[in-house]
């Protein structure tokens, strides 16, 4: 990649939410937002290989996308007067565009909250997040969720006719409305993230990791706006912990690796560090008395993992008092599931089965949990029962990497 | 920005009847504090009569125009700044009522 490319590519990365989210603040339209900002990166291809990149190019691309929008909005008002009514005026009043400070970062924040708002259903949630925060392109968004591109497009486009059409406000919410609506927030963000982690679809790669890294990105964005919130520091270090054993968890033919076969040697060790760093801060903060969230637990669980040389040296006992205080804070048999992963290393497979098979009703349609009886039926050597749960896994999982290791396993059993 | 807020009943679970002075109360507010603007509550889907006059002559018919078990009970219409604002409001009518309620901006 060329000087210039790498420049315009790491503009989008660090640019495109600041230059979508002051365009919407000073017109008051995604739609007008988004476009003038496409074009503006779009002008930036063509003219800073002859021209040079710009030495603010953040500035560059916010002046040139107002100037997009100008346009666009002359043009499209001299076209259609009766569009003419319908159309927001803009405010040549405001503070110049080019300043890239702190009020900026607020304009972000603005953004994300206006595409998590409760009033859109999770998925557009995730793709408008991805698409005007994120800057992914609509075909790309389509691509991860298996959507086709047109569906993914008049997703998108009815999200933005409803914000606008029902006055979603373009704020961040208020002081008592900020927990419940964070909360939002990071379950987009998971969702993304756990996509990339654990991609579905028998074309896709098993691991998507543009989503996982976006996914960070934003968490990380999210993480400087709001410093104080345990929430968001605990699914960044659940993030981090969990992207560190990214390389490890796939094998050279391209199968899945589980936690107690992966070589630890290929841990990322600064993402790791960066993980514990972030659990140590949350566990300081517990210990004041502010109790823990979901997220906040898992990246403690994943803590204890990623702190043992190998499965053996694991501290199951402190795995499963955490998965106790998880169970407490969100009952799903999802939970349960996990937990009788870490019973079975403490009190035996037999214990575990027990408790696995009580979930039977809430689970049965879900790939895990065929996934675990069969590895627990296999160890406790009742190898007809188990191949018959491996095959009920193989059928049920999307992943190719995980049902690549799914039929290895049920393959090598007798 | 003007908000429909359609109450909802259900035939088959329907909502308590004794709301009311409740609901006199959640209006006195509504009217108060600057949101109210209309407020109604329906008579029953069997006193419904529709009418299709876009042909020849006019036709009219008995019942609601879609039979279902949920129904149209009452409406509010609400002024309000922004969508987040006619939410609130919209959760705590709900209870007030206690049926659901469907908050739709007039264009």
């Amino acid at each position: 990649m060329s000087d210039v490319e790498e420049a315009i590519t790491r503009a989008h990365r660090a640019e495109w939410a600041r230059v979508v989210a002051a365009l919407t603040r000073r017109f008051g339209d995604l739609d007008t937002a988004e476009e003038a900002a496409a074009e503006a990166f779009a002008t930036a291809v063509e003219r800073w290989p002859a021209d040079g990149v710009p030495p603010n190019p953040g500035a560059w691309l916010t002046t040139t996308a107002n100037h997009k929008a100008i346009d666009r909005i002359r043009r499209e008002n001299k076209r259609d007067d009766k569009h003419k009514e319908a159309q927001m005026v803009y405010d040549d009043s405001r503070e110049p565009l080019g300043a890239i400070d702190g009020a900026i970062e607020d304009e972000r924040l603005r953004l994300i909250f206006t595409c998590c708002h409760p009033a859109l259903a999770m998925q557009t949630r995730v793709a408008l997040t991805l698409r005007m925060v994120g800057g992914l392109t609509v075909p790309e968004i389509a691509r991860a969720f298996l959507v086709a591109e047109t569906a993914m497009g008049q997703r998108i486009t009815r999200a933005k006719a409803k914000i606008k059409a029902a006055r979603i406000p373009y704020r961040v919410p208020s002081a008592e409305d900020l927990p419940a609506r964070v909360s939002g927030v990071l379950a987009v963000l998971f969702l993304v993230f756990n996509e990339g982690y654990l991609a579905t679809g028998p074309g896709t790669d098993p691991v998507r990791h543009d989503l996982t890294t976006e996914a960070i990105r934003l968490t990380r964005l999210i993480r400087a706006l709001l410093p104080e919130d345990g929430e968001v520091a605990g699914l960044l270090a659940l993030m981090l912990l969990t992207e560190a054993r990214r390389t490890a968890r796939i094998s050279a033919s391209r199968e899945l690796v589980p936690l107690d076969e992966q070589d630890r040697g290929a841990w990322d060790a600064a993402l790791i560090a960066e993980g514990h760093r972030l659990v140590r801060e949350r566990l300081a903060a517990a210990a004041t008395g502010v109790a823990p969230g979901r997220y906040q637990i898992l990246a403690a669980i994943n803590a204890v993992h990623t702190s043992a040389r190998d499965m053996c040296d694991t501290d199951w006992s402190q795995v499963l008092a955490l998965y106790d205080q998880l169970v407490r804070l969100d009952p799903s048999p999802i939970i349960a599931l996990n937990r009788a992963i870490a019973v079975a290393e403490l009190d035996g497979p037999e214990v575990a089965l027990a408790d696995v098979d009580r979930l039977e009703h809430g689970l049965a349609g879900y790939h895990a949990y065929h996934a675990t009886r069969a590895d627990l039926l296999r160890r406790l050597g009742r190898d007809q029962e188990s191949r018959a749960a491996y095959d009920k896994a193989i059928d049920l999982a999307g992943n190719t990497a995980e049902t690549a290791h799914l039929i290895r396993r049920r393959d090598r059993l007798r | 920005m003007q908000y429909l807020v359609s109450v909802i009943d259900d035939k088959s679970n329907p909502g308590s009847t004794d709301r009311r002075p409740a609901i006199s109360a959640f209006n006195e507010r509504l009217i108060a504090e600057g949101y109210w603007v209309f407020a109604g509550g329906l008579a029953d889907t069997d006193t419904a009569t529709v009418i299709d006059n876009r042909g020849e002559q006019a036709v009219f018919s008995d019942g609601p125009f879609v039979e279902s078990k949920e129904y149209l009970a009452g409406i509010w219409v609400w002024e309000a700044p922004d969508l987040d604002v006619a939410l609130k409001l919209a959760a705590e009518a709900s209870k007030v009522c206690d049926r659901k309620v469907e908050v739709r901006p007039f264009r």
